[in-house]
């Protein structure tokens, strides 16, 4: 008797994961919670524990393969061969729940680059334990749900891959033939969604998203010259991540007309509070940052302009206003930036926020982030002046509206009331949809951050 | 060489080179998988190409032209009384058909990296394929496809001898018999009792149960029956063979308590998995009674690291499910998720009129007390047969009542083997009735019969 364990569902818009390293090998007994496989997804490295207590009897994949949401990673074999089997699995061994892995231990080593922070989840609410069901593998141990479904064989294979039951998807084709986009939406649509739609409302939460195909949009590259004409070359393959990135950029430099609006904001004054404060704050377990207060006037000042903050339903011919401001924040790590997400940064005090992203920061330092501190961003900032430079053009983050990019601050000569004064001045690139917004609404948007930059006592809440 | 001296690693050992087993193989060669065929006979081709399917339906072909010719007087055509010579028939079966399949088959290995192996192949364990014979070896691979097929059922106390044939000895037509009794009125006895009929043999078919072609419908079946009682000198149901003895000069077959002479006898009464001898009682692979492996849906044993496909997991014994399930087994050890869920494996007897049924037939809906709706189409009405001279042949279709899908078709006729492919096609795909009758059928051809069937279910 084997039981399969599928890849289970990692998190909204994750269709497929890379295989880092498989961590047992066949004939191993493992524990249930034991480690099993890492694998990377395009947000994270996921150590994927094992489900069950029981003997590896064949590992499916291997190192640097790609692996879909259901597709069978692991087989485990007989608990009575050698391994001891919670009380649990013994009394239910087909519980299909159990496909499911636990929670999946998120360890962040990598992430996207900078301007792709994790898109809106699509507000999943098909019940958990239904989605399990259909993600459960037919297996020769089930033989109580038999007979053919009405389904052609590719669709067939379809939910194979996806590791759809078909006994348990309602068929929408004539005469009850279950079709291709029947077992996409029983999969949770994630099929041919590799780049999260957020169109869910709450107000529509069930409908699967149309399936999208961003790389196709219109656009084929055409093709490239043979560049051996002008000397050796070489080809590397691109990794997952990598490829993850490219899609993205392209699908949102291709989809979303940009529009970036440059500005700069004073904050002398601001640094001066920061340096002034930084000890007394520290000794509260808090590390005051400038990042901190940009994410803090970045978000009050979106509650001033909504439509940056929101998402263009193009589908609809509707713009989605997001009642609440996640803002995600470019974060580097060793292997590449990432995009943590902190929520509700407009109605908390700054030293929360300060506090939070803190924690959040070291969290995706340690390898300890979850997945839900990497989605649900409806606004980015992006501090791509650590390494130096005068100014960046960032890519907005597709599905969202805007995203700040902020290089490095300098002292600069200003004229104040006729003099020359030095004074710390910040680069801002605003990054707009000009779907969207005018290049009018740009700037004030882009000012409403400044002004807020330049009188810190508001971002501190002082002038309440 | 001594046995054992040998000792190589693969990726897959598949046993037996038939349809299962080549399918296999070379669906796992394009997969990237190093993969070795251990065959007895060192050949790929099996049951199917050198002792079934393939010389079996050239013989057909044979009897098909001496069946024409034979009509053809209908309509003023007269070739004279047929003149066989048996040894250009043969050499034609076996070089200018079996062999050239043959050898189709071992260039296609070769292209695609697949080695074949000569000997018999024997698990010594999990892990270890040990090749007896031409090329002793042992294999070690990380996984083993079963594929060694299926050999003619014996009948207890009935030895095979010159005169007493199997359908093997049978296909190689030695000599045309004056009266040749085949026992068992299953699809190999009766194309084998067709073929020497049609040479010229007096049949005399022997079946034990009510019926020809057990288990199909018998609307389809009594067009064949028709034909068979004209063509055979006899043909006895429900008639057990008790005793076959060989005497001076023939065979004395008694049946139902009456004594016959024969010059000849075929004894067809099924095929029994060759599994016997193989080593798996050293692995976790299980066999049924039967001796059938018992397989699961990716064709898989209860040992991790082996695999099953064909004859040798039971019915049907078709070489067309086994060639499906060497490209499903393949896959899965690829590690894709592939799964033998077809719904329809479609079944021909190669008999005159050829009778074909996929699906679900009207005798396993009674069985099962299923309600469907059937759908009749007599040749009569159709104008391609009336050209042809065979009006002899039905189309039926077994379809859901309530959402009008079709679940099975039976055809009774010359050319219903190739005919039901459309039906095979449309049943696993899940098609509508009012699909079949709503596509446009070229006019005028046999092929028609089936929207003519369709449309009967739309009306009214």
């Amino acid at each position: 008797m084997s039981r399969p364990f599928v890849l289970p569902d990692l998190g909204e818009g994750l269709t497929e994961a890379e295989i880092v390293q498989v961590l047992v090998r066949e004939g191993d007994v493992i524990a249930e919670d034991a480690p099993l496989l890492e694998v990377e997804t395009d947000k994270a490295t996921v150590e994927i524990p094992s489900p069950m207590s029981g003997r590896v009897e064949k590992i499916h994949v291997e190192p640097h393969q790609t692996v879909k949401v259901g597709q069978v990673l692991v087989t485990f074999g007989d608990a009575a061969a050698g391994a001891t089997p919670t009380g649990k699995q013994a009394a239910d061994p087909l519980d299909p729940t159990r496909t499911r892995a636990p929670e999946p231990r998120t360890a962040v080593r990598d992430g996207r680059a900078r301007q792709t922070a994790p898109a809106e989840p699509a507000r999943q609410t098909a019940p958990v334990g239904q989605r399990a069901e259909a993600r459960a593998l037919p297996t020769a141990e089930t033989p109580a749900r038999t007979g053919p479904v009405p389904a052609t064989p590719s669709t067939r294979r379809l939910a194979r891959e996806l590791g759809v039951d078909l006994h348990t998807v309602r068929g929408t084709g004539p005469g009850g033939r279950v079709t291709d986009d029947d077992v996409r939406a029983a999969s949770g649509g994630v099929a041919t969604t590799p780049a999260p739609v957020a169109r869910a409302e709450p107000s529509q939460p069930a409908a699967p998203t149309a399936p999208a195909k961003p790389l196709a949009t219109h656009v084929s590259e055409p093709p490239l010259p043979n560049f051996e004409q002008w000397g050796a070359i070489e080809r590397q393959p691109l990794s997952h991540l990598r490829r993850t990135i490219a899609e993205r950029m392209t699908l949102s430099a291709t989809v979303i007309p940009h529009v970036t609006h440059f500005d700069r904001a004073d904050i002398t004054d601001l640094d001066a509070i920061i340096q002034r404060n930084l000890e007394p704050v520290k000794a509260r377990g808090v590390t005051l940052t400038l990042t901190a207060f940009l994410l803090k006037a970045a978000a009050l000042a979106l509650r001033e302009h909504p439509t940056f903050n929101a998402t263009l339903d193009a589908a609809a011919g509707q713009l989605i206003l997001k009642r609440y401001v996640h803002v995600g924040v470019a974060v580097a790590t060793e292997r590449g930036l990432i995009v943590p997400v902190l929520r509700d940064v407009d109605v908390k005090p700054l030293l929360d926020v300060a506090r939070e992203l803190g924690a959040l920061a070291q969290r995706v330092r340690d390898g300890k982030a979850t997945l839900d501190d990497l989605r649900g961003g409806s606004f980015t900032v992006t501090n791509i002046g650590a390494l130096g430079g005068t100014g960046a053009i960032p890519i907005i983050n597709y599905p969202e509206v805007a995203i700040l990019g902020v290089s490095r601050a300098r002292p600069e000569p200003v004229v104040r009331d006729g003099r020359i004064e030095p004074r710390l001045l910040l680069p801002l690139s605003l990054t707009f949809d000009h779907r969207v917004a005018d290049g009018a609404d740009g700037a004030r948007f882009a000012s409403a951050i400044v002004r807020r930059l330049e009188a810190p006592e508001r971002l501190l809440g002082l002038e309440l | 060489m001594v046995m054992g001296d040998l000792v190589r690693d693969v990726d897959v050992v598949v046993i037996g080179g038939g349809p299962g087993g080549y399918s296999a193989a070379f669906r796992c060669a394009e997969l990237g998988l190093e993969t070795v065929v251990v065959d007895a006979n060192k050949r790929l081709g099996g049951a199917c190409l050198f002792e079934g399917c393939i010389p079996s339906k050239a013989l057909l072909h044979v009897a098909a032209v001496l069946g024409e010719a034979e009509r053809a007087k209908e309509f003023g055509v007269d070739f004279g009384p047929a003149r066989v010579s048996l040894d250009p028939l043969r050499k034609w079966k076996a070089e200018r058909v079996v062999g050239k399949l043959a050898r189709g088959l071992a260039s296609v290995a070769k292209s695609k990296g697949v080695e074949v192996v000569g000997g018999r192949g024997v698990f010594e364990d999990a892990r270890t394929v040990r090749v007896e014979g031409d090329e002793p070896q042992a294999l070690k691979f990380r996984h083993a496809i079963v594929a060694v097929g299926s050999a003619p059922s014996r009948l207890p106390g009935i030895e095979l001898s010159e005169r007493v044939m199997d359908s093997t000895a049978a296909l190689e037509v030695m000599e045309i018999p004056e009266r040749l009794l085949v026992v068992g009125g299953g699809y190999i006895g009766l194309e084998l009792g067709q073929v020497y009929a049609a040479l010229g043999s007096a049949v005399t078919l022997v079946e034990m149960t009510d019926g020809l072609l057990p288990g199909a419908d018998r609307d389809l079946v009594q067009w064949l029956a028709r034909r068979v009682d004209k063509q055979f000198a006899a043909v006895r149901l429900n008639a057990r063979l008790e005793a076959l003895r060989e005497t001076r000069g023939g065979v004395e077959a008694t049946i139902a308590g009456t004594a016959a002479t024969f010059d000849r006898a075929l004894i067809a009464v099924g095929r029994r998995p060759l599994t016997d001898g193989l080593g798996l009682e050293s692995t976790r692979a299980k066999l049924d009674p039967r001796g059938f492996v018992a397989i699961d849906a990716r064709c898989a044993t209860a040992d991790p690291r082996i695999f099953a496909v064909g004859d040798a997991t039971g019915e049907p014994m078709l070489a067309h499910r086994a060639m499906r399930q060497g490209k499903v087994v393949a896959e899965v050890i690829a590690g894709r998720p592939a799964a033998f869920d077809n719904t329809v494996v479609p079944a021909v007897v190669f008999t005159d009129p050829e009778i074909a049924w996929c699906g679900l037939t009207e005798t396993r809906a009674a069985a099962d007390g299923r309600v469907v709706r059937v759908a009749k189409f007599q040749w009569a009405a159709s104008g391609r047969a009336a050209t042809l001279g065979r009006s002899d042949g039905m189309t039926k279709l077994v379809v859901d009542p309530e959402s009008g899908r079709l679940l099975g078709a039976g055809i009774a006729g010359p050319g219903a083997g190739e005919l039901i492919a459309e039906a095979a096609l449309a049943v696993e795909t899940a098609l509508l009735a009012e699909d079949l009758a709503l596509t446009i059928h070229t006019h005028p051809t046999l092929s028609e019969t089936l929207m003519e069937a369709a449309e009967t279910l739309l009306r009214g």
